[in-house]
């Protein structure tokens, strides 16, 4: 594969699929978070991190025991045991979030600090989950997922520390009472994902 | 109705209305907007996440005595991904166009705040009847605001509401046109913040 294709794969997905603006994945800590640009930063770094880490750990799992024919290995090339890939994704995930905390807290307790409270929230992330999925079902290759894993990643804390720096500007206008809140943040979001669509259909 | 009482009724009804699940609690938005350009995948969705909480509600309800309080995230979090695992299986066997359609978003039931929302603040704590109904009333007031989404959509990008073309042809040989904006991201957004701005109003709710 050469670098063209990973670069264009990478732009793809910060880009054009974006996993919030496009994908509608991890609104809920979306909305909930980027009230100040400060937290959505941190979150948006903890989600690239971790969906770089889960893409590829999930890219094993799922060739190596999963997959139709994946238990070849072991002697069983007929098993199909892709119907436990929910189940089996949410524990690498969830087991993954606690030891990249354990890890983080050993050796840098700076990025911990900064990165810590948000790290068990993420466990349960859409985005996270959806990233391995959409992985699965797009049939990536190992390297192929790193990339798109920290792809996805990137373009979630774009959409959020931009969330959150426009979040700022209706506190000093006069916006109806009732759409105060989630109302006109969905509003701005979809402003938002309009200005993002004007990247499909780039191709490098 | 005698079988029920004033308890399990107001389990039932209050997330219908006065504590709607997505646009006054905010959760469980993630799955809800991407299946929403057509009413029949939104249809679908609300179904499998009405099962879902409701038997996640009772199951959970019925072991509430008996799961150690430090483990109770992953219990709750195994029951539900079981349950989104089999409603994943009866779409493949039985709906496949369907389960194609759907793609990752019937998965991503799990990670839906809803499921693990009801089962940590009402299920631990409530007998398994109220929990069944609360799950069923949780359920069905998401899929309100899903089909409302999906119809508004479907309505103006095809003209059309569950399949069924609704704008006569004589508009479109007189420069009718579909919005193609309601099939993309942002209509999903948009309409969905007008949703909640009017649901909000009638509710009489405001906030900070």
């Amino acid at each position: 594969m050469s670098v063209e294709h990973y670069v264009s794969l990478f732009t793809k997905a910060v880009f054009i699929d974006n996993m919030i603006l496009a994908y509608f994945l991890g609104m809920c800590s979306f909305l909930a978070i980027s009230k100040k640009i400060d937290t959505s930063i941190g979150l948006g770094f903890a989600v690239v991190f971790v969906l770089t880490v889960t893409a590829p750990l999930n890219w094993i799992v799922h060739h190596f025991l999963l997959e139709q024919g994946a238990l070849a290995w072991a002697g069983f090339p007929n098993a199909d045991l892709s119907f436990l890939n929910f189940i089996i994704f949410i524990a690498v995930i969830a087991t993954a979030v606690q030891l990249v905390e354990m890890a983080l807290d050993k050796f840098s307790p700076t990025l911990y600090n900064n990165l810590g409270i948000f790290l068990p929230l993420i466990a349960v992330n859409c985005s996270i989950l959806g990233g391995s999925m959409f992985m699965v079902e797009r049939k990536y290759l190992f390297t192929e997922s790193i990339v798109y894993g920290f792809g996805s990643g990137v373009g979630f804390l774009l959409a959020i520390a931009a969330m959150a720096a426009i979040r700022h500007r209706p506190r000093y206008s006069n916006v109806p009472k009732e759409l105060r809140g989630v109302g006109i943040t969905m509003l701005l979001t979809g402003l938002l994902s309009m200005a993002f669509m004007a990247f499909s259909g780039i191709d490098l | 109705m005698s079988i029920l009482d004033k308890k399990s009724k107001l389990a039932f009804s209050d997330p219908l209305m006065a504590n709607n699940p997505i646009s006054l609690q905010v959760l469980g938005i993630c799955s809800a907007l991407a299946v929403t350009v057509q009413v029949q995948t939104a249809l679908v969705m609300t179904l499998a996440v009405i099962a879902v909480l409701a038997i996640s509600n009772t199951v959970i309800s019925l072991l509430r005595n008996h799961i150690p309080n430090k483990v109770r995230i992953i219990v709750q979090l195994s029951v539900i991904a079981s349950l989104v695992i089999i409603i994943d299986q009866v779409l493949k066997a039985y709906m496949y166009d369907m389960s194609r359609a759907l793609s990752v978003f019937i998965g991503l039931i799990i990670t839906n705040c809803i499921v693990m929302g009801r089962a940590e603040a009402f299920a631990m704590q409530n007998d398994p009847k109220s929990s069944f109904l609360d799950g069923v009333g949780n359920g069905l007031g998401y899929g309100g605001i899903l089909i409302s989404v999906a119809v508004f959509r479907e309505l103006f990008g095809s003209g059309s509401i569950y399949g069924i073309q609704l704008i006569p042809n004589v508009f479109y040989s007189n420069g009718y046109e579909n919005m193609g904006l309601m099939v993309l991201a942002p209509g999903a957004f948009i309409i969905l913040g007008l949703i909640v701005w009017l649901h909000r109003i009638m509710a009489g709710i405001e906030s900070d």
